[in-house]
């Protein structure tokens, strides 16, 4: 699509990565830029993920069905950090780049890590890897009942940008 | 079964085409495809010509038919005044991470058809 739009402000300055931080539970959680080297335990974390989670048809739940798509977006052409605890990925974020000028950006955090403030951080240091690799125009999609993400996206700073659709489609500038 | 397919000339739109046709050819079903005024870039009359092409490639009896004016609602009425079984759709487009697309057809007709619909993945 190339009617999309952003917001006419850019946001602001985000944290790149590498970051540690205790999360809303205690945990040690480290913040890093992750790539194709991480295929192989992205795959196990996505093995792990809640299908009740899923958000229109991603990630997929087949183990060869989660490599393959994991090969189609983790190109060099995208940014993405993970977040790790106890050395092993509990969530992952990224940006892939559109046929335009911009990028859809998608977060995936395992259940048993959620509602910690792990979202936030992970968000913030994928946006400042952005802003490192030049990015300036980030999109997303989000199902209207998940009114957590939509909060969390908010604070971040996305403003909605489509809203005729399943899904509402929000932007940001950075 | 007597079955309508929608398209509005978008890749999911032929895939739903070629495994309609197929499904055609093993069930029997009576297959008609309507060609839709959609927003997409593809002209009408254009893609009415692939799908007539793609049908005659199939060797299956399907009625070609070209309805104007909005998709959604056009594809409703049709499939209600002439009867037919199932409504048959493409599931959607791949976003570039990947996520499904449904396009503006297919939530409509979802939401305002009283036949049963089927997307195609």
């Amino acid at each position: 699509m190339t009617d999309r739009t952003y917001p006419d402000e850019t946001v602001g300055s985000f944290p790149p990565p590498p970051a540690a931080f205790t999360d809303g539970d205690g945990r040690e959680i480290r913040i890093r830029e992750s790539g194709r080297d991480d295929l192989d335990a992205l795959v196990e974390m996505y093995g792990d993920f809640d299908p009740a989670d899923r958000a229109q048809g991603i990630p997929p739940v087949d183990p060869d069905a989660i490599r393959e798509w994991l090969d189609l977006i983790v190109s060099p052409d995208a940014v993405t950090v993970v977040a790790e605890h106890d050395g092993r990925p509990v969530g992952h974020a990224i940006l892939v780049p559109d046929s335009g000028d911009g990028y859809e950006l998608a977060i995936f955090i395992l259940d048993e890590y959620q509602g910690a403030g792990i979202g936030t951080q992970l968000l913030e240091h994928l946006l400042g890897q952005g802003q490192t690799a030049g990015v300036e125009r980030v999109w997303l999609t989000v199902e209207r009942w998940n009114e957590a993400a939509i909060a969390l996206y908010r604070k971040i700073g996305f403003e909605t940008s489509g809203s005729e659709s399943f899904e509402l489609e929000m932007s940001i500038r950075i | 079964m007597k079955v309508l397919l929608g398209t509005g000339g978008r890749a999911d739109g032929f895939d739903a085409l070629a495994r309609a046709l197929e499904r055609a050819q093993e069930a029997g079903d009576d297959l008609t495809v309507a060609v839709l005024e959609t927003s997409s870039d593809s002209d009408v009359d254009s893609v009415a010509a692939d799908v007539r092409e793609q049908v005659a490639d199939s060797g299956i009896d399907a009625e070609v038919r070209v309805l104007d004016g909005h998709p959604g609602s056009q594809l409703v009425e049709f499939a209600e005044t002439e009867g037919f079984d199932r409504i048959v759709l493409g599931g959607g487009q791949r976003s570039p991470l990947g996520k499904i697309d449904l396009g503006e057809v297919a939530e409509f007709v979802l939401l305002n058809a009283d036949v049963s619909v089927t997307l195609v993945r």
